[in-house]
């Protein structure tokens, strides 16, 4: 890596667009339409409940047919002209800093507004019939397009601070969806704990940005980009350690991922969201934005590898032993992340793969999560998959389209995942063998955890709670399964003639070719036959055997502590929550003993003397006369003691 | 004109006037030691007058006893009210107004 890293100084591409015009010119109008339907929905009230939902549905529609027509307009442009940028208005000035708020549209814009919005309609439609029986319908979907209108608005920012108006949007409207059901204590409890933890990230996203001002004096890309060789390494190492913090908190990596477990008290179209679309894509979004730092600074990449490394293996262990399907996804898509995050931290030569594999992840964890929304939808919101089994004659539809989710996920060719995996092991492998290896045993933890979550809910025996009687989810649920499954099993079609790769390289710099030991086909082959181990593995553990119905309690201390999500929650509890009571305990006594015991003890004295003073007034005009005199004796004394000393 | 004569005399009466005032619990003796006392320095003021020769202390002395009157008339009033209720004189007695 260190002799290629003077070739990355002069490769790190800096944003220069130019300005929209004609097609271009209606880029605003992909974040005002889901803008305009969150409005419309929260402040209309009741009455917009009968037509609400499609309404929802509508506008992140036509924001999605907007979104291709301005992919293909982009497409039909010089690679070299590929960044448009649109004036909408100055957002304030101080001194000599005006910030400006701008839009940018460019390659790596261009694939997330199609991911956010594609997506995002698909989840909003099979909304519509999974929240049917829910009164807070409509207020719902005016959060869904909340939730995409700041996603977008993070994704076409031009500025590390129009960036944070988005990163903000998004953390408030998970918030709401994440405790959407907030008559269940749990439910609100998870809101208020993913709305914390990813305060801590915006800390560092703060900051950076502050830190880019003091820089650069500005925190527009085009400014910070142009600028950035000439800063400091250790300024530039600051800035990119701090947005890594961001990107933690946003994208639920280590040590900030204890959230994502628990925002799974959301219904189940807002959890596909959140991992799919808008949430936990915004840490890697925010790390491949700002490649022209990161291009430069190795140090803040070796801390994006070890956090992506540690995050991707401990969300695998997470997911292995998961009784909730939910929570198994979860800890599913905290492991996918982490090889994204992994990606992006081995700089020019894993930008492109973090997104492709960010992209592919979108389609088939959309699908999968709504693949259990629909499983739960026909067992009465249960999540138990011990409750679960041979579902897959009951539900055809959810079974075929979840085994292509699953197929993609362990990277069985041709389906998507194995195309984007597959580049980030070789990735990985050639900038440093022990994150290659890590990369590679978790792919085949991957392998291990989704077997047993499809051997659990759709194979084996009927473990069916007596009254449940499963079936197929009503069309409207159907057909964004069917769409996100066509998507799973296809979107590694990206990746013919290295097209991704060429497509974002306007923005984070031509692509170097790494050099492995091993031709890249034995790379492919190793990884599928650690993958075919993890299934094996699986079907001998979880699939040849009868599942019990209730969870084994002598399990060994693995299975333990992957069930205490590794111990997240008490790591915290003892690093950050204890001592921080600890401390607040302290500071209050010394609050309470030391700074009002001085103002009480002053009080108190004077109080005292008072009490002293008070009995000179004892009622007796005598004893006044007394002092009166002895007064005026001694005044006289003192003239006498002046005139004649 | 020799002035000891008459301050000595001025300060004789102030003396036992302040003792009288501090001393006798009978509200109309302490009242007619504070005249004794105003009386006194009233002589102080007219000795010193004379002595300079110049009218300031005399037209001093004038409003000495002008106040003097007035305050006969309300402290002789309030001492017959309390004397009413209380049916007593003593000064000792009129201690309600303390801590």
């Amino acid at each position: 890596m260190a002799p290629a890293t003077a070739l990355l100084h002069a490769s790190a591409p800096v944003v220069h667009a130019t300005s929209a015009d004609g097609v271009f010119s209606l880029l605003w109008l992909v974040i005002a339409l889901p803008a305009l339907g969150a409005a419309v929905l929260m402040l209309g009230g009741r009455r917009t409940d009968k037509w609400g939902h499609w309404f929802g549905v509508g506008t992140v529609s036509v924001s999605f047919v907007l979104s291709l027509v301005l992919f293909f307009a982009l497409l039909g442009r010089d690679s070299g002209d590929r960044q448009v940028t649109q004036h909408l208005w100055t957002w304030f000035s101080a001194g000599q800093y005006t910030v400006r708020y701008d839009l940018l549209y460019d390659p790596l814009s261009a694939v997330f507004l199609l991911l956010i919005t594609g997506v995002g309609a698909l989840i909003h439609l099979y909304s519509v019939g999974y929240m049917e029986h829910d009164d807070r319908r409509r207020r719902f979907f005016g959060f869904l397009n909340l939730f995409v209108a700041s996603m977008l608005g993070l994704v076409l920012a031009s500025d590390f601070l129009g960036l944070f108006l988005g990163w903000e949007g998004v953390g408030l409207a998970s918030y709401l969806l994440i405790g959407f059901w907030q008559h269940k204590p749990t439910a609100a409890a998870a809101a208020k704990k993913a709305f914390v933890i990813n305060r801590v990230g915006d800390i560092g996203l703060s900051l950076g940005s502050a830190l880019m001002f003091v820089t650069f004096g500005s925190t527009s890309f085009a400014v910070v980009s142009a600028n950035a060789d000439k800063a400091s390494d250790a300024a530039l190492t600051a800035i990119g350690l701090l947005l890594l913090l961001a990107a933690c908190g946003k994208s639920a990596q280590f040590p900030l991922q204890t959230w994502l477990l628990d925002a799974m008290e959301g219904p189940t179209p807002v959890s596909a969201l959140i991992h799919a679309a808008t949430m936990v894509t915004a840490g890697v979004y925010l790390i491949v934005r700002a490649n022209f730092i990161f291009s430069l600074t190795e140090n803040a990449r070796t801390g994006v590898v070890i956090v992506g490394c540690i995050t991707l293996l401990l969300g695998a262990i997470i997911g292995c032993a998961k009784d909730d399907i939910k929570k198994a996804l979860a800890g599913s898509t905290m492991s996918q992340i982490g090889y994204m995050v992994l990606a992006a931290g081995l700089g020019p030569a894993g930008y492109a793969f973090a997104i492709f594999h960010l992209m592919t992840h979108g389609f088939f964890k959309a699908n999968m999560f709504l693949g259990a929304g629909s499983v739960m939808h026909a067992t009465n919101d249960d999540v138990n998959m011990r409750h679960y089994g041979a579902l897959q004659k009951a539900m055809p539809i959810t079974f075929v389209t979840f085994a292509v989710g699953y197929l993609a996920i362990i990277g069985v060719p041709p389906f998507a995942g194995f195309w984007s995996k597959d580049k980030i092991i070789e990735s990985a492998f050639a900038d440093n063998f022990v994150v290659g290896l890590c990369a590679l045993i978790g792919a085949g933890i991957t392998a291990f955890y989704m077997t047993r979550l499809m051997l659990m809910t759709f194979l084996g025996q009927k473990r069916w709670e007596p009254d449940v009687h499963p079936h197929e989810s009503p069309r409207v649920m159907t057909i964004p399964l069917i769409g996100l499954a066509a998507l799973s099993a296809l979107g590694g079609f990206m990746l013919l003639n290295d097209w991704i790769v060429d497509w974002l390289s306007p923005v984070v710099g031509a692509h170097h070719e790494e050099h492995l030991a091993v031709a890249p086909f034995v790379m492919s082959l190793i990884v599928l036959a650690v993958v075919l181990i993890g299934v094996a593995v699986a079907w001998v553990l979880v699939g040849s055997r009868p599942v019990p119905r209730v969870a084994p309690s002598e399990v060994s201390v693995f299975t333990r502590a992957a069930r205490a999500d590794v111990y997240g929650d008490a790591l915290n509890d003892e690093v950050v929550v204890k001592p921080g009571w600890a401390g607040i305990r302290g500071l209050t006594a010394f609050d309470r003993s030391f700074l009002d015991g001085i103002v009480e003890g002053t009080a108190s004295a004077f109080g005292g003397m008072s009490r002293g003073f008070r009995l000179a007034q004892n009622g007796f005009v005598r004893s006044y006369a007394l002092a009166v005199l002895s007064g005026a004796a001694l005044l006289l004394l003192a003239v006498l003691a002046v005139n004649f000393s | 004109m020799e002035v000891a004569p008459f301050i000595v005399l001025s300060a004789i009466l102030f003396t036992i006037g302040c003792v009288g005032v501090l001393t006798r619990r009978n509200a109309i003796v302490v009242f007619m030691c504070i005249e004794l006392m105003l009386n006194a320095s009233n002589l102080a003021l007219i000795t010193f007058s004379r002595a300079n020769g110049n009218l300031e202390g005399q037209i001093a002395a004038f409003f000495v006893m002008v106040v003097a009157a007035a305050e006969v008339v309300v402290g002789l009033a309030i001492i017959m009210t309390i004397f009413r209720t209380r049916r007593s004189a003593s000064v000792d007695d009129a201690s309600l107004l303390k801590y």
